[in-house]
């Protein structure tokens, strides 16, 4: 034991301020990152999810169209817009869901309670986590296509705009719907077993990994109830040419139906989400 | 806001804590005050509300009943500036093990107006050499220094310490108790909560004992239950073979009594005379048989 026994704080004179929620925020953002890329999981199925499928499927079918009535896009473009949305749910839905839902059940959160540190300092440092993640690998991703590919990218301003709302306003659903899912997993060695099923499910029906024109309507109808399949349809909106809109079952991009369910779902979510959020296990009152 | 303390102002002063959960009243009138500059213990059995009325003090629950003042303030309302005088140490210790020992005190010590420099703490928990180290490969009692460094590095006027030194090896214990007695010579005053008699006879200044959810009995380890509970037991084999026993305050005229009318040679059979340890006082004052506590 050394010798320099901490000393109690009424011997400090001064009395300094606290420090603002933004810097600790800025704090958490780098504690999260570090914790992250720290977990073989998270990298993994989280991360680098994406790339992978990315790069087994448009192998897979290189040299084949996707498309119907004697239209078609080569599978990989057709395939990358998927690979993007489904990215962003992974970094933020998926993400969140279960790092929360971990944090909750090993104590993370209520030693963070005990301390001075703001409620919203933690969120912020979340966000930052999620925005860092889901920016380096959607460019990832979109490198990859590009150079690897041939996947061309848009060249005009009014699809790179498209692809900006679409981009943060999934994130920015998809990170509070993973705020108020953490609530569910009744553990954190369950959180995994919950959330997963959830997004796997959401892929298949929403048309990443099949054609969304190809799926029985009935499950068309199923997956726009849900974020991912809007998220997919504008990522489509960015990186198909216009002809594509035919393929779609409505025949037309619908951006306006786009940012509609996105937008409520994000509300909902943080309604709910800022009702039920619990810094404690369910067990420990 | 940080109003300087009259000297003898007491740190805690609960009056009338009360607690249900459904049914069961978890706290049940309990008075409470401890001085600053204090390692005070409250022991008791599983139940007996200890936890809930620590979580009262550290803001976690709210109460039903009673008046609470923590460093001068209601818990129930303590803002961040109170936060930062308190730490914390839980009984939960399995998160964030995907940290450092260095990465994590560094970070805690970002979330106080005037931290101590994190290098210190980690050198006064006696963690240098696994500064470098993920949380997750620490030794039972590593991980327990590292939650004390977490719980000081905000330099507590009070640190609340839950059950610290579960599991550890007798080794690891006293060095631990050695690190908390230096905290509290450095001016914190120290809230613990223990299973182990040993360790609040060791450390603690005061002990409480609490049974189903009321405050039993208040004192140093050595004077805990009163005279009456530390009168010596002198037990003997009786002349028909049993086992005799009698409470007296004067052990040594009992033993002189019974060797005088013990025939031929004033030998007594199976002789004891044995003053109740803190255990013995904590189980007569808990009304538990020492089987019911072994389990």
């Amino acid at each position: 034991m050394s010798a320099t026994a901490p000393t109690n704080r009424a011997a400090t004179a001064a009395h300094p301020r606290l420090p603002s929620a933004a810097r600790l925020g800025a704090d958490r953002t780098g504690i999260e990152l570090r914790a992250f890329f720290r977990e073989r999981d998270a990298v993994i199925f989280i991360f680098s999810y994406p790339l992978i499928m990315m790069a087994i499927f448009a192998t897979v079918f290189s040299g084949q169209d996707q498309g119907a009535d004697g239209y078609g896009v080569p599978f990989a473009q057709y395939f990358l817009p998927g690979m993007v949305a489904t990215g962003v749910m992974l970094t933020s839905f998926q993400s969140l869901a279960i790092s929360i839902a971990v944090e909750r059940d090993d104590g993370t959160l209520k030693r963070l309670r005990a301390t001075p540190l703001p409620a919203l300092s933690y969120f912020y440092g979340k966000i930052g986590l999620v925005l860092l993640t889901t920016v380096v690998q959607t460019s990832l991703l979109l490198v990859l296509a590009a150079t690897v590919y041939d996947v061309p990218m848009p060249a005009d301003v009014s699809s790179w705009a498209t692809f900006a709302w679409v981009f943060v306003l999934g994130t920015a659903t998809g990170t509070v719907c993973g705020v108020a899912f953490s609530t569910l997993p009744r553990s954190g060695r369950s959180a995994t077993a919950v959330v997963t099923p959830v997004v796997l499910v959401l892929q298949f029906v929403s048309g990443v990994f099949f054609a969304f024109f190809a799926l029985p309507s009935w499950m068309q109808t199923v997956a726009s109830v849900f974020p991912l399949k809007w998220m997919a349809q504008g990522m489509r909106s960015v990186f198909l040419p216009d002809d594509a809109q035919a393929l779609e079952v409505a025949g037309t991009w619908q951006h306006g139906a786009t940012a509609a369910v996105l937008a409520a779902w994000l509300v909902v979510s943080l309604v709910v989400g800022v009702r039920t959020f619990r810094w404690r296990r369910r067990d420990d009152g | 806001m940080d109003t300087p303390r009259r000297q003898g102002a007491p740190v805690i002063e609960g009056l009338g804590l009360r607690k249900r959960y459904g049914t069961k009243q978890a706290v049940d009138g309990l008075d409470l005050r401890v001085e600053q500059g204090e390692i005070f213990a409250v022991l008791g059995p599983n139940g007996a509300g200890k936890t809930t009325t620590v979580e009262i003090l550290e803001g976690f629950r709210s109460r039903d009943a009673g008046e609470v003042t923590v460093l001068g303030q209601d818990p129930a309302s303590g803002g961040r500036a109170w936060r930062s005088r308190l730490g914390v140490v839980l009984q939960d210790s399995r998160d964030q093990v995907e940290l450092t020992v260095r990465e994590l005190v560094h970070h805690f010590a970002g979330f106080y107006p005037a931290g101590q420099d994190p290098e210190e703490v980690i050198d006064a928990v006696g963690l240098r050499e696994k500064g470098s180290t993920r949380a997750r490969q620490l030794s039972g009692g590593q991980r327990r220094r590292l939650d004390v460094a977490l719980g000081i590095v905000g330099r507590p006027e009070l640190l609340f310490l839950d059950e610290p030194t579960t599991g550890f090896d007798p080794q690891a214990r006293r060095s631990f108790w050695e690190l908390v007695r230096s905290l509290r010579d450095g001016g914190t005053t120290i809230l613990l909560t223990t299973h182990y008699l040993d360790e609040a006879a060791h450390l603690a200044d005061r002990v409480a004992v609490v049974r189903d959810g009321r405050l039993v009995a208040l004192d140093t380890p050595d004077a805990l239950g009163g005279p009456q509970a530390r009168r010596p037991v002198v037990r003997w084999t009786g002349a028909d073979g049993s086992t005799r026993s009698e409470r007296t305050d004067r052990p040594t005229r009992l033993v002189h009594e019974l060797a005088a009318s013990t025939a031929p040679d004033g030998e007594v059979p199976g002789l004891q005379v044995v003053r109740p340890s803190l255990e013995d006082v904590y189980l007569e004052l808990v009304g538990a048989t020492t089987e019911e506590v072994a389990r």
